[in-house]
Protein backbone atom coordinates (compact mmCIF):
# COMPACT_ATOMS: atom_id res chain seq x y z
CA UNK A 1 0.00 0.00 0.00
CA UNK A 2 2.60 2.16 1.33
CA UNK A 3 4.94 2.27 -1.56
CA UNK A 4 2.37 3.00 -4.83
CA UNK A 5 1.29 5.46 -2.76
CA UNK A 6 4.70 6.69 -2.88
CA UNK A 7 5.03 6.28 -6.17
CA UNK A 8 1.83 8.27 -7.05
CA UNK A 9 3.12 10.89 -4.85
CA UNK A 10 6.75 11.67 -6.51
CA UNK A 11 5.48 10.86 -9.76
CA UNK A 12 8.97 9.11 -10.61
CA UNK A 13 8.09 8.70 -13.97
CA UNK A 14 11.07 8.52 -16.34
CA UNK A 15 11.10 7.32 -19.88
CA UNK A 16 14.23 7.03 -22.71
CA UNK A 17 14.32 6.27 -26.31
CA UNK A 18 14.06 3.10 -26.81
CA UNK A 19 13.36 1.10 -30.24
CA UNK A 20 15.36 3.05 -33.85
CA UNK A 21 12.16 1.86 -35.55
CA UNK A 22 10.39 4.48 -37.33
CA UNK A 23 6.40 5.39 -36.88
CA UNK A 24 4.79 5.40 -40.52
CA UNK A 25 0.72 6.87 -39.15
CA UNK A 26 0.05 9.75 -37.40
CA UNK A 27 -0.85 8.55 -33.85
CA UNK A 28 -1.75 11.45 -32.34
CA UNK A 29 -5.40 11.07 -30.58
CA UNK A 30 -6.92 14.71 -31.38
CA UNK A 31 -6.42 15.01 -35.15
CA UNK A 32 -8.01 11.56 -35.28
CA UNK A 33 -10.90 12.53 -33.05
CA UNK A 34 -11.05 15.70 -35.62
CA UNK A 35 -10.57 13.14 -38.97
CA UNK A 36 -13.82 11.11 -37.47
CA UNK A 37 -15.64 14.04 -36.56
CA UNK A 38 -15.62 15.63 -39.58
CA UNK A 39 -15.10 12.60 -41.77
CA UNK A 40 -17.46 9.50 -40.34
CA UNK A 41 -20.73 9.32 -41.27
CA UNK A 42 -23.39 9.53 -38.67
CA UNK A 43 -26.81 8.89 -41.10
CA UNK A 44 -28.06 5.80 -41.57
CA UNK A 45 -27.46 5.43 -45.11
CA UNK A 46 -26.59 3.16 -47.54
CA UNK A 47 -23.26 2.42 -48.18
CA UNK A 48 -23.13 0.07 -51.17
CA UNK A 49 -20.33 -0.29 -53.92
CA UNK A 50 -18.20 -2.12 -55.89
CA UNK A 51 -15.00 -3.80 -55.42
CA UNK A 52 -13.19 -1.83 -58.25
CA UNK A 53 -15.03 1.68 -57.21
CA UNK A 54 -13.96 1.21 -53.74
CA UNK A 55 -10.54 0.89 -54.34
CA UNK A 56 -10.35 3.67 -56.59
CA UNK A 57 -12.22 6.23 -54.15
CA UNK A 58 -10.18 5.01 -51.10
CA UNK A 59 -7.07 3.77 -51.38
CA UNK A 60 -4.66 6.36 -52.57
CA UNK A 61 -0.55 5.65 -53.81
CA UNK A 62 1.06 5.89 -50.21
CA UNK A 63 -1.52 5.33 -47.75
CA UNK A 64 -1.33 2.72 -45.53
CA UNK A 65 -3.53 -0.04 -44.90
CA UNK A 66 -4.33 -2.96 -41.81
CA UNK A 67 -5.75 -6.12 -43.14
CA UNK A 68 -8.47 -7.57 -41.71
CA UNK A 69 -8.40 -11.37 -40.53
CA UNK A 70 -5.46 -13.53 -39.95
CA UNK A 71 -2.71 -14.93 -42.52
CA UNK A 72 -5.05 -16.33 -45.47
CA UNK A 73 -7.70 -16.85 -42.69
CA UNK A 74 -11.15 -13.94 -43.76
CA UNK A 75 -9.05 -11.75 -45.45
CA UNK A 76 -10.31 -9.43 -47.87
CA UNK A 77 -9.01 -11.20 -51.14
CA UNK A 78 -11.16 -9.12 -53.44
CA UNK A 79 -9.76 -5.94 -52.84
CA UNK A 80 -6.44 -7.39 -52.69
CA UNK A 81 -6.63 -8.23 -55.96
CA UNK A 82 -8.24 -4.94 -56.76
CA UNK A 83 -5.25 -2.85 -55.05
CA UNK A 84 -2.73 -5.03 -57.46
CA UNK A 85 -5.06 -4.38 -60.84
CA UNK A 86 -5.03 -0.82 -60.09
CA UNK A 87 -1.30 -0.65 -59.75
CA UNK A 88 -1.70 1.02 -56.59
CA UNK A 89 1.93 1.88 -55.18
CA UNK A 90 4.11 2.75 -52.70
CA UNK A 91 1.45 1.61 -49.97
CA UNK A 92 2.48 0.93 -46.09
CA UNK A 93 0.74 -2.42 -44.46
CA UNK A 94 0.62 -3.66 -40.58
CA UNK A 95 2.05 -7.02 -41.34
CA UNK A 96 0.24 -8.71 -38.10
CA UNK A 97 0.13 -11.93 -39.05
CA UNK A 98 -0.08 -11.01 -42.36
CA UNK A 99 0.77 -14.05 -44.80
CA UNK A 100 -0.77 -14.84 -47.97
CA UNK A 101 -2.30 -10.59 -47.97
CA UNK A 102 1.13 -9.72 -47.91
CA UNK A 103 2.02 -11.95 -50.49
CA UNK A 104 -0.76 -10.72 -52.79
CA UNK A 105 0.79 -6.73 -52.25
CA UNK A 106 4.04 -7.52 -52.44
CA UNK A 107 3.65 -9.49 -55.60
CA UNK A 108 1.94 -6.66 -57.39
CA UNK A 109 4.83 -4.14 -56.09
CA UNK A 110 2.10 -2.43 -53.84
CA UNK A 111 4.44 -1.91 -51.04
CA UNK A 112 6.97 0.20 -49.73
CA UNK A 113 6.98 0.06 -45.62
CA UNK A 114 5.63 -2.11 -43.37
CA UNK A 115 4.86 -3.02 -39.60
CA UNK A 116 6.02 -6.41 -38.91
CA UNK A 117 4.88 -8.65 -36.64
CA UNK A 118 4.64 -12.27 -38.93
CA UNK A 119 5.57 -11.66 -43.15
CA UNK A 120 7.32 -13.84 -45.52
CA UNK A 121 6.18 -16.56 -44.50
CA UNK A 122 2.85 -19.13 -44.85
CA UNK A 123 2.58 -20.22 -41.91
CA UNK A 124 2.85 -24.07 -41.63
CA UNK A 125 2.87 -24.20 -45.41
CA UNK A 126 6.14 -22.28 -46.01
CA UNK A 127 8.24 -19.33 -46.89
CA UNK A 128 7.21 -16.85 -50.11
CA UNK A 129 10.00 -16.64 -52.44
CA UNK A 130 8.55 -13.52 -53.53
CA UNK A 131 7.83 -12.00 -50.24
CA UNK A 132 11.12 -12.85 -48.87
CA UNK A 133 13.63 -11.35 -51.89
CA UNK A 134 11.16 -8.04 -51.19
CA UNK A 135 12.30 -8.05 -48.15
CA UNK A 136 15.97 -8.87 -48.09
CA UNK A 137 16.86 -6.91 -50.95
CA UNK A 138 15.67 -3.66 -48.64
CA UNK A 139 13.00 -2.32 -51.05
CA UNK A 140 10.57 -2.51 -47.79
CA UNK A 141 11.25 -0.24 -45.18
CA UNK A 142 10.79 -2.63 -42.04
CA UNK A 143 9.82 -1.80 -38.44
CA UNK A 144 9.69 -4.41 -35.90
CA UNK A 145 6.61 -5.48 -33.33
CA UNK A 146 4.94 -8.13 -32.73
CA UNK A 147 1.45 -9.81 -32.65
CA UNK A 148 0.11 -8.34 -29.37
CA UNK A 149 1.98 -5.35 -29.60
CA UNK A 150 -0.07 -4.40 -33.40
CA UNK A 151 -3.19 -5.60 -31.78
CA UNK A 152 -2.64 -3.45 -28.81
CA UNK A 153 -1.56 -0.18 -31.26
CA UNK A 154 -4.89 -0.69 -33.03
CA UNK A 155 -6.34 -0.44 -29.81
CA UNK A 156 -5.26 2.69 -28.28
CA UNK A 157 -6.32 4.02 -31.61
CA UNK A 158 -9.64 2.04 -30.98
CA UNK A 159 -9.82 3.27 -27.49
CA UNK A 160 -8.96 7.14 -28.97
CA UNK A 161 -5.46 7.32 -27.11
CA UNK A 162 -2.03 8.01 -28.47
CA UNK A 163 -0.69 4.77 -26.96
CA UNK A 164 -0.68 2.20 -24.39
CA UNK A 165 1.94 0.21 -22.21
CA UNK A 166 2.52 -3.46 -22.75
CA UNK A 167 4.90 -5.55 -21.40
CA UNK A 168 6.04 -7.54 -24.27
CA UNK A 169 9.29 -7.19 -26.26
CA UNK A 170 11.47 -5.53 -23.23
CA UNK A 171 14.91 -6.55 -23.46
CA UNK A 172 15.11 -8.33 -27.28
CA UNK A 173 16.05 -7.11 -30.33
CA UNK A 174 12.44 -7.12 -31.37
CA UNK A 175 12.20 -4.02 -29.15
CA UNK A 176 15.45 -2.34 -30.40
CA UNK A 177 14.01 -2.56 -33.90
CA UNK A 178 11.07 -1.19 -33.02
CA UNK A 179 9.42 2.56 -32.41
CA UNK A 180 8.45 1.47 -28.29
CA UNK A 181 9.49 4.08 -25.98
CA UNK A 182 10.39 2.41 -22.48
CA UNK A 183 8.80 3.92 -19.64
CA UNK A 184 8.19 3.58 -16.04
CA UNK A 185 4.79 3.27 -14.27
CA UNK A 186 4.04 6.52 -12.41
CA UNK A 187 1.71 4.22 -9.53
CA UNK A 188 4.12 1.26 -9.07
CA UNK A 189 7.59 1.96 -10.76
CA UNK A 190 7.35 -1.02 -13.28
CA UNK A 191 8.94 -1.06 -16.45
CA UNK A 192 6.81 -0.99 -19.74
CA UNK A 193 6.77 -0.56 -23.34
CA UNK A 194 5.20 2.39 -24.95
CA UNK A 195 3.39 1.47 -28.30
CA UNK A 196 2.15 4.02 -30.31
CA UNK A 197 -1.72 4.38 -31.67
CA UNK A 198 -1.48 3.09 -35.16
CA UNK A 199 -4.48 4.54 -37.38
CA UNK A 200 -4.70 2.95 -40.58
CA UNK A 201 -5.41 5.44 -43.81
CA UNK A 202 -7.33 2.42 -44.82
CA UNK A 203 -8.90 -0.89 -43.13
CA UNK A 204 -10.00 -3.69 -45.11
CA UNK A 205 -12.50 -6.44 -43.35
CA UNK A 206 -14.20 -9.62 -44.82
CA UNK A 207 -17.04 -10.53 -42.85
CA UNK A 208 -19.78 -13.42 -42.48
CA UNK A 209 -23.05 -10.77 -42.82
CA UNK A 210 -23.36 -6.69 -43.50
CA UNK A 211 -26.98 -5.11 -44.41
CA UNK A 212 -26.75 -1.39 -46.70
CA UNK A 213 -25.36 0.40 -43.93
CA UNK A 214 -22.61 -1.52 -42.55
CA UNK A 215 -23.56 -3.22 -39.04
CA UNK A 216 -21.67 -6.25 -39.58
CA UNK A 217 -21.19 -9.92 -37.95
CA UNK A 218 -18.38 -12.06 -37.46
CA UNK A 219 -18.45 -15.93 -36.90
CA UNK A 220 -15.98 -17.41 -34.86
CA UNK A 221 -12.89 -15.72 -34.12
CA UNK A 222 -12.20 -11.83 -34.34
CA UNK A 223 -8.41 -12.03 -34.45
CA UNK A 224 -8.12 -7.98 -34.13
CA UNK A 225 -10.77 -6.58 -36.18
CA UNK A 226 -12.84 -5.47 -33.48
CA UNK A 227 -9.80 -2.62 -33.05
CA UNK A 228 -8.92 -2.56 -36.48
CA UNK A 229 -12.30 -1.45 -37.66
CA UNK A 230 -12.50 1.05 -34.77
CA UNK A 231 -8.64 2.47 -35.48
CA UNK A 232 -9.04 2.89 -39.23
CA UNK A 233 -9.81 6.45 -40.18
CA UNK A 234 -11.52 4.78 -43.74
CA UNK A 235 -12.96 1.24 -43.64
CA UNK A 236 -14.18 -0.63 -46.54
CA UNK A 237 -16.27 -3.97 -45.68
CA UNK A 238 -16.43 -7.02 -48.12
CA UNK A 239 -19.17 -9.58 -47.05
CA UNK A 240 -20.18 -12.63 -47.71
CA UNK A 241 -24.24 -11.98 -48.01
CA UNK A 242 -26.33 -8.62 -47.75
CA UNK A 243 -29.32 -9.46 -44.78
CA UNK A 244 -31.84 -6.90 -44.10
CA UNK A 245 -31.75 -4.60 -41.41
CA UNK A 246 -34.21 -6.43 -39.45
CA UNK A 247 -32.10 -9.55 -39.65
CA UNK A 248 -29.03 -7.34 -37.70
CA UNK A 249 -32.11 -5.73 -35.26
CA UNK A 250 -32.76 -9.74 -34.47
CA UNK A 251 -29.17 -10.16 -32.98
CA UNK A 252 -27.78 -7.14 -31.82
CA UNK A 253 -25.46 -8.85 -29.39
CA UNK A 254 -23.51 -10.22 -32.72
CA UNK A 255 -22.70 -7.04 -34.15
CA UNK A 256 -19.46 -6.47 -33.91
CA UNK A 257 -18.42 -3.16 -35.95
CA UNK A 258 -21.33 -1.11 -35.88
CA UNK A 259 -22.62 1.62 -39.74
CA UNK A 260 -20.65 4.41 -38.25
CA UNK A 261 -16.77 2.91 -38.48
CA UNK A 262 -17.70 1.93 -42.09
CA UNK A 263 -17.37 3.83 -45.13
CA UNK A 264 -18.27 1.48 -48.18
CA UNK A 265 -19.85 -1.95 -47.96
CA UNK A 266 -19.46 -4.77 -51.04
CA UNK A 267 -21.32 -8.20 -51.80
CA UNK A 268 -18.21 -10.37 -52.45
CA UNK A 269 -19.45 -14.07 -51.87
CA UNK A 270 -16.04 -16.31 -51.41
CA UNK A 271 -14.66 -12.80 -50.63
CA UNK A 272 -11.91 -14.55 -48.90
CA UNK A 273 -10.89 -17.42 -51.43
CA UNK A 274 -7.96 -18.93 -51.05
CA UNK A 275 -8.37 -18.24 -47.85
CA UNK A 276 -10.60 -20.46 -44.49
CA UNK A 277 -13.97 -18.52 -44.19
CA UNK A 278 -14.97 -20.24 -41.24
CA UNK A 279 -18.61 -22.21 -41.33
CA UNK A 280 -18.43 -21.11 -44.99
CA UNK A 281 -15.95 -22.34 -46.51
CA UNK A 282 -12.04 -24.14 -46.42
CA UNK A 283 -8.76 -22.80 -47.45
CA UNK A 284 -7.79 -24.03 -51.09
CA UNK A 285 -4.19 -25.79 -50.36
CA UNK A 286 -3.80 -26.74 -53.36
CA UNK A 287 -3.90 -23.37 -55.08
CA UNK A 288 -1.90 -21.53 -52.11
CA UNK A 289 0.65 -24.36 -52.90
CA UNK A 290 0.80 -23.31 -56.45
CA UNK A 291 1.09 -20.50 -55.98
CA UNK A 292 4.49 -20.77 -53.53
CA UNK A 293 5.75 -22.95 -56.15
CA UNK A 294 5.11 -20.53 -59.00
CA UNK A 295 6.92 -18.04 -57.22
CA UNK A 296 10.18 -19.99 -58.07
CA UNK A 297 10.96 -18.47 -61.14
CA UNK A 298 10.04 -15.00 -61.67
CA UNK A 299 8.24 -16.03 -65.10
CA UNK A 300 6.18 -18.65 -64.17
CA UNK A 301 5.19 -15.73 -60.95
CA UNK A 302 4.40 -13.05 -63.78
CA UNK A 303 2.44 -15.49 -65.83
CA UNK A 304 0.48 -16.43 -62.96
CA UNK A 305 -0.18 -13.39 -61.50
CA UNK A 306 -1.47 -12.78 -65.34
CA UNK A 307 -3.59 -15.48 -65.12
CA UNK A 308 -5.00 -14.87 -61.81
CA UNK A 309 -5.35 -11.34 -61.45
CA UNK A 310 -4.21 -9.23 -64.28
CA UNK A 311 -5.47 -10.74 -67.01
CA UNK A 312 -9.16 -11.26 -65.37
CA UNK A 313 -11.90 -8.23 -65.02
CA UNK A 314 -12.95 -8.96 -61.60
CA UNK A 315 -12.69 -11.10 -58.07
CA UNK A 316 -14.91 -13.37 -60.03
CA UNK A 317 -13.21 -13.62 -62.73
CA UNK A 318 -10.56 -15.04 -60.72
CA UNK A 319 -12.73 -17.70 -59.30
CA UNK A 320 -13.40 -18.79 -62.73
CA UNK A 321 -10.06 -19.55 -63.66
CA UNK A 322 -9.58 -21.74 -60.36
CA UNK A 323 -12.03 -23.84 -60.95
CA UNK A 324 -15.31 -21.63 -60.11
CA UNK A 325 -18.10 -23.18 -58.42
CA UNK A 326 -17.36 -26.71 -58.52
CA UNK A 327 -14.09 -26.00 -56.87
CA UNK A 328 -15.32 -23.71 -54.29
CA UNK A 329 -18.36 -26.53 -53.67
CA UNK A 330 -15.04 -28.73 -52.54
CA UNK A 331 -14.47 -26.21 -50.07
CA UNK A 332 -17.85 -25.73 -48.85
CA UNK A 333 -17.94 -29.70 -48.22
CA UNK A 334 -14.08 -29.40 -46.76
CA UNK A 335 -15.04 -26.98 -43.98
CA UNK A 336 -18.67 -28.04 -43.16
CA UNK A 337 -18.08 -32.02 -43.23
CA UNK A 338 -14.99 -31.87 -40.27
CA UNK A 339 -16.81 -34.33 -38.43
CA UNK A 340 -15.95 -37.87 -40.35
CA UNK B 1 9.21 -50.64 -30.61
CA UNK B 2 10.07 -48.43 -33.37
CA UNK B 3 9.99 -44.48 -33.97
CA UNK B 4 10.91 -42.06 -35.38
CA UNK B 5 12.62 -38.67 -33.68
CA UNK B 6 9.56 -36.32 -34.17
CA UNK B 7 7.49 -39.17 -32.43
CA UNK B 8 10.65 -39.31 -29.92
CA UNK B 9 10.21 -35.52 -29.02
CA UNK B 10 6.11 -35.40 -29.45
CA UNK B 11 5.86 -37.70 -26.72
CA UNK B 12 8.68 -36.63 -24.43
CA UNK B 13 6.92 -32.89 -24.28
CA UNK B 14 3.42 -34.34 -24.04
CA UNK B 15 4.44 -35.42 -20.64
CA UNK B 16 5.30 -32.09 -19.34
CA UNK B 17 1.99 -30.78 -20.12
CA UNK B 18 -0.10 -30.78 -16.80
CA UNK B 19 -3.54 -31.84 -15.98
CA UNK B 20 -5.33 -28.31 -15.60
CA UNK B 21 -3.22 -26.34 -16.59
CA UNK B 22 -3.69 -23.49 -20.34
CA UNK B 23 -1.06 -23.77 -23.41
CA UNK B 24 -0.81 -21.39 -26.14
CA UNK B 25 0.43 -23.57 -29.00
CA UNK B 26 1.37 -23.01 -32.88
CA UNK B 27 0.25 -25.26 -35.29
CA UNK B 28 2.95 -28.19 -35.62
CA UNK B 29 4.75 -30.52 -33.38
CA UNK B 30 3.71 -28.58 -30.55
CA UNK B 31 -0.05 -28.81 -31.23
CA UNK B 32 0.75 -32.29 -31.58
CA UNK B 33 2.15 -32.87 -28.34
CA UNK B 34 -0.55 -30.73 -26.25
CA UNK B 35 -3.33 -33.07 -28.31
CA UNK B 36 -1.29 -36.21 -27.29
CA UNK B 37 -1.45 -34.95 -23.36
CA UNK B 38 -4.87 -34.42 -23.80
CA UNK B 39 -5.66 -37.72 -24.78
CA UNK B 40 -3.27 -39.38 -22.85
CA UNK B 41 -2.55 -37.59 -19.38
CA UNK B 42 -4.44 -34.33 -19.25
CA UNK B 43 -7.68 -34.54 -20.24
CA UNK B 44 -8.82 -31.03 -18.67
CA UNK B 45 -5.50 -29.65 -20.16
CA UNK B 46 -6.87 -25.97 -21.84
CA UNK B 47 -5.60 -25.34 -25.51
CA UNK B 48 -5.39 -21.89 -26.55
CA UNK B 49 -4.46 -20.32 -30.35
CA UNK B 50 -2.81 -16.83 -29.94
CA UNK B 51 -5.71 -15.58 -33.02
CA UNK B 52 -8.19 -16.19 -30.57
CA UNK B 53 -9.27 -20.08 -30.86
CA UNK B 54 -9.82 -20.96 -26.64
CA UNK B 55 -10.65 -24.98 -25.81
CA UNK B 56 -11.88 -26.33 -29.18
CA UNK B 57 -12.07 -30.16 -29.23
CA UNK B 58 -10.01 -30.41 -32.14
CA UNK B 59 -11.10 -32.35 -35.12
CA UNK B 60 -7.58 -32.89 -36.80
CA UNK B 61 -4.50 -30.79 -36.99
CA UNK B 62 -4.80 -26.78 -37.71
CA UNK B 63 -3.23 -25.61 -40.79
CA UNK B 64 -3.03 -21.68 -39.57
CA UNK B 65 -3.10 -20.41 -35.75
CA UNK B 66 -6.58 -18.89 -37.08
CA UNK B 67 -8.23 -21.69 -39.35
CA UNK B 68 -11.85 -22.91 -38.15
CA UNK B 69 -10.00 -25.54 -36.81
CA UNK B 70 -8.01 -23.87 -33.64
CA UNK B 71 -12.05 -23.22 -32.94
CA UNK B 72 -14.10 -26.41 -33.64
CA UNK B 73 -16.75 -26.59 -30.87
CA UNK B 74 -14.38 -24.62 -28.77
CA UNK B 75 -15.49 -22.93 -25.42
CA UNK B 76 -14.65 -19.32 -26.96
CA UNK B 77 -14.73 -18.05 -30.07
CA UNK B 78 -12.53 -15.36 -28.63
CA UNK B 79 -9.73 -12.51 -30.38
CA UNK B 80 -6.42 -11.81 -30.12
CA UNK B 81 -6.26 -9.79 -27.35
CA UNK B 82 -8.90 -11.61 -25.96
CA UNK B 83 -5.56 -14.21 -25.57
CA UNK B 84 -2.64 -11.70 -24.99
CA UNK B 85 -4.16 -10.40 -22.49
CA UNK B 86 -4.86 -13.47 -20.34
CA UNK B 87 -1.19 -14.30 -21.15
CA UNK B 88 -0.48 -10.85 -20.04
CA UNK B 89 -2.56 -11.25 -16.80
CA UNK B 90 -0.70 -14.31 -16.14
CA UNK B 91 -3.02 -17.17 -16.47
CA UNK B 92 -1.20 -19.12 -18.98
CA UNK B 93 0.96 -21.80 -17.58
CA UNK B 94 2.74 -23.16 -21.02
CA UNK B 95 3.53 -22.40 -24.76
CA UNK B 96 5.87 -23.94 -27.59
CA UNK B 97 8.12 -21.26 -29.34
CA UNK B 98 10.47 -22.29 -32.85
CA UNK B 99 13.10 -20.77 -34.62
CA UNK B 100 16.50 -20.79 -36.80
CA UNK B 101 19.08 -20.25 -33.34
CA UNK B 102 18.86 -20.70 -29.91
CA UNK B 103 21.39 -19.27 -27.08
CA UNK B 104 22.67 -21.00 -24.05
CA UNK B 105 19.87 -18.51 -22.43
CA UNK B 106 17.30 -19.95 -24.11
CA UNK B 107 16.97 -16.75 -26.48
CA UNK B 108 15.57 -17.42 -29.65
CA UNK B 109 15.49 -15.63 -33.38
CA UNK B 110 13.36 -15.83 -35.60
CA UNK B 111 13.87 -12.68 -37.57
CA UNK B 112 16.75 -12.56 -39.86
CA UNK B 113 20.39 -13.93 -40.19
CA UNK B 114 22.85 -10.74 -40.87
CA UNK B 115 24.06 -8.08 -39.56
CA UNK B 116 22.09 -5.14 -41.40
CA UNK B 117 18.36 -5.10 -40.02
CA UNK B 118 17.25 -3.42 -42.96
CA UNK B 119 19.12 -5.62 -45.36
CA UNK B 120 18.76 -8.64 -44.04
CA UNK B 121 20.75 -11.83 -45.45
CA UNK B 122 17.84 -13.75 -44.76
CA UNK B 123 14.87 -12.84 -43.57
CA UNK B 124 12.51 -15.30 -41.64
CA UNK B 125 8.36 -14.12 -40.62
CA UNK B 126 9.45 -12.38 -37.09
CA UNK B 127 7.89 -12.72 -33.88
CA UNK B 128 4.18 -13.24 -35.08
CA UNK B 129 2.67 -13.74 -31.40
CA UNK B 130 6.85 -15.66 -30.01
CA UNK B 131 8.18 -13.26 -28.02
CA UNK B 132 4.84 -12.19 -26.55
CA UNK B 133 4.31 -15.54 -25.62
CA UNK B 134 7.67 -16.08 -24.64
CA UNK B 135 7.38 -12.60 -22.21
CA UNK B 136 4.07 -13.54 -20.82
CA UNK B 137 3.73 -17.37 -19.97
CA UNK B 138 5.15 -19.10 -17.15
CA UNK B 139 7.31 -21.67 -18.71
CA UNK B 140 8.41 -22.08 -22.13
CA UNK B 141 9.14 -25.03 -24.48
CA UNK B 142 10.93 -25.92 -27.75
CA UNK B 143 10.66 -28.74 -29.80
CA UNK B 144 13.64 -28.67 -32.29
CA UNK B 145 16.29 -30.54 -33.95
CA UNK B 146 19.63 -29.76 -32.91
CA UNK B 147 22.80 -29.07 -34.67
CA UNK B 148 25.65 -26.49 -33.72
CA UNK B 149 24.28 -23.68 -36.34
CA UNK B 150 21.04 -23.55 -34.78
CA UNK B 151 22.51 -23.98 -30.96
CA UNK B 152 25.27 -21.12 -31.21
CA UNK B 153 27.17 -18.97 -28.48
CA UNK B 154 25.34 -15.44 -30.25
CA UNK B 155 22.31 -15.23 -31.63
CA UNK B 156 21.79 -12.60 -34.91
CA UNK B 157 18.44 -11.14 -33.49
CA UNK B 158 17.04 -11.56 -30.30
CA UNK B 159 13.38 -11.83 -31.33
CA UNK B 160 12.04 -13.55 -28.11
CA UNK B 161 13.65 -14.12 -24.65
CA UNK B 162 14.73 -16.70 -22.84
CA UNK B 163 16.88 -15.22 -19.81
CA UNK B 164 18.48 -12.82 -21.84
CA UNK B 165 22.16 -12.28 -20.14
CA UNK B 166 21.75 -14.59 -17.16
CA UNK B 167 20.38 -14.51 -13.64
CA UNK B 168 17.53 -11.48 -13.34
CA UNK B 169 18.45 -10.66 -16.83
CA UNK B 170 14.43 -10.69 -17.35
CA UNK B 171 13.77 -8.75 -14.14
CA UNK B 172 15.89 -6.34 -14.82
CA UNK B 173 14.49 -5.55 -18.19
CA UNK B 174 11.32 -5.27 -17.17
CA UNK B 175 9.73 -8.80 -17.99
CA UNK B 176 6.93 -10.22 -15.20
CA UNK B 177 8.81 -11.81 -13.16
CA UNK B 178 8.91 -15.94 -12.94
CA UNK B 179 8.79 -16.42 -16.16
CA UNK B 180 11.63 -17.84 -18.67
CA UNK B 181 12.23 -20.86 -20.84
CA UNK B 182 11.80 -24.16 -19.04
CA UNK B 183 12.29 -27.07 -21.25
CA UNK B 184 13.83 -27.76 -24.98
CA UNK B 185 13.08 -30.72 -26.09
CA UNK B 186 15.59 -32.10 -28.73
CA UNK B 187 16.31 -35.18 -31.20
CA UNK B 188 19.07 -35.36 -29.25
CA UNK B 189 18.14 -34.59 -25.59
CA UNK B 190 16.32 -33.04 -23.07
CA UNK B 191 17.68 -29.88 -21.62
CA UNK B 192 16.32 -27.56 -18.58
CA UNK B 193 17.60 -24.56 -17.59
CA UNK B 194 20.47 -24.06 -14.24
CA UNK B 195 18.83 -22.23 -11.80
CA UNK B 196 22.24 -21.20 -10.51
CA UNK B 197 22.86 -19.52 -13.87
CA UNK B 198 20.18 -20.02 -16.04
CA UNK B 199 21.73 -21.77 -18.89
CA UNK B 200 21.15 -25.11 -20.93
CA UNK B 201 21.93 -28.19 -19.04
CA UNK B 202 21.01 -31.40 -20.50
CA UNK B 203 18.71 -33.41 -18.07
CA UNK B 204 18.67 -36.60 -19.97
CA UNK B 205 19.71 -38.11 -23.36
CA UNK B 206 17.92 -39.95 -25.83
CA UNK B 207 18.43 -43.84 -25.98
CA UNK B 208 21.68 -44.23 -27.58
CA UNK B 209 22.97 -40.72 -27.55
CA UNK B 210 26.21 -40.42 -25.79
CA UNK B 211 27.33 -37.07 -24.22
CA UNK B 212 29.94 -36.27 -27.32
CA UNK B 213 26.88 -36.47 -29.54
CA UNK B 214 25.12 -33.91 -28.29
CA UNK B 215 28.25 -31.83 -27.40
CA UNK B 216 29.04 -32.12 -31.26
CA UNK B 217 25.77 -30.47 -31.84
CA UNK B 218 26.06 -27.59 -29.60
CA UNK B 219 27.82 -24.13 -30.90
CA UNK B 220 28.55 -23.47 -26.77
CA UNK B 221 29.48 -25.24 -23.45
CA UNK B 222 26.76 -27.41 -22.40
CA UNK B 223 26.17 -27.77 -18.58
CA UNK B 224 25.04 -31.61 -17.20
CA UNK B 225 22.91 -32.25 -14.94
CA UNK B 226 24.48 -34.19 -11.92
CA UNK B 227 21.93 -37.00 -11.83
CA UNK B 228 21.69 -37.39 -15.92
CA UNK B 229 19.32 -39.60 -17.09
CA UNK B 230 18.26 -41.47 -19.89
CA UNK B 231 15.47 -40.35 -21.53
CA UNK B 232 11.93 -42.83 -21.17
CA UNK B 233 11.19 -44.28 -24.71
CA UNK B 234 7.43 -43.59 -26.42
CA UNK B 235 5.23 -46.07 -24.69
CA UNK B 236 3.25 -48.25 -27.23
CA UNK B 237 0.51 -46.83 -25.82
CA UNK B 238 1.29 -42.93 -26.84
CA UNK B 239 2.63 -43.92 -30.12
CA UNK B 240 -0.45 -45.78 -30.84
CA UNK B 241 -2.46 -42.30 -29.82
CA UNK B 242 -0.19 -40.30 -31.29
CA UNK B 243 -0.10 -42.36 -34.72
CA UNK B 244 -3.88 -43.21 -34.85
CA UNK B 245 -5.41 -40.72 -32.99
CA UNK B 246 -3.46 -37.13 -33.12
CA UNK B 247 -1.42 -37.52 -36.61
CA UNK B 248 -3.65 -40.41 -38.40
CA UNK B 249 -2.05 -38.34 -41.82
CA UNK B 250 1.48 -37.96 -41.00
CA UNK B 251 1.47 -34.82 -40.92
CA UNK B 252 3.84 -33.97 -38.50
CA UNK B 253 5.32 -36.93 -37.70
CA UNK B 254 6.31 -38.09 -41.38
CA UNK B 255 8.06 -34.91 -41.45
CA UNK B 256 11.44 -36.72 -40.82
Amino acid sequence: MDSFNQYAKERSVTYRPSGTGKIFTDPDADRARVFFRDEKPRKLIEKVSSVDRVVKDFVKDGDYIGVGGFGANRIPTAVLHEIVRQKKKNLGLAGHTATHDFQILVGGNCINRCDIAYIVGLEARGLSKVARKAVESGSIELTEWTNAALTWRYKAAAMGISFLPVRCMLGTDTAKYSAAVELDCPFTGAKYLAVPALYPDVGIIHVHRADVYGNCQIDGIMVADQDLARAARRLIITTERFVPNEYIRREPAKTVIPYYLVDAVIEVPFGCYPGNMAYEYFSDEVHLREWLKAEGDPETHAAFLEKHIYGVKDFYGYLETIGGLSRLQELRILENLVEK
Amino acid sequence: MEYNDMELMICLASRYLEDDSIVVVGTGAPCAAAMLAQKMYSPQLMIMFEAGGIGPLLPSMPISVGDSRTFYKALVAGSMPEVMETCQRGLVDYTFLGGAQIDQYGNINSTMVGSDYQKPKVRFPGSGGANDLASFCWKTMMITPQDPRRFTEKIDFITSPGYLTGPGAREAAGLPPGGGPYKVITNLCVIGFDDKTKRMKVESTHPGISRDNIAENTGFEMLWAADLTVSEPPSAEELKCLREEVDPYRYIIGRI
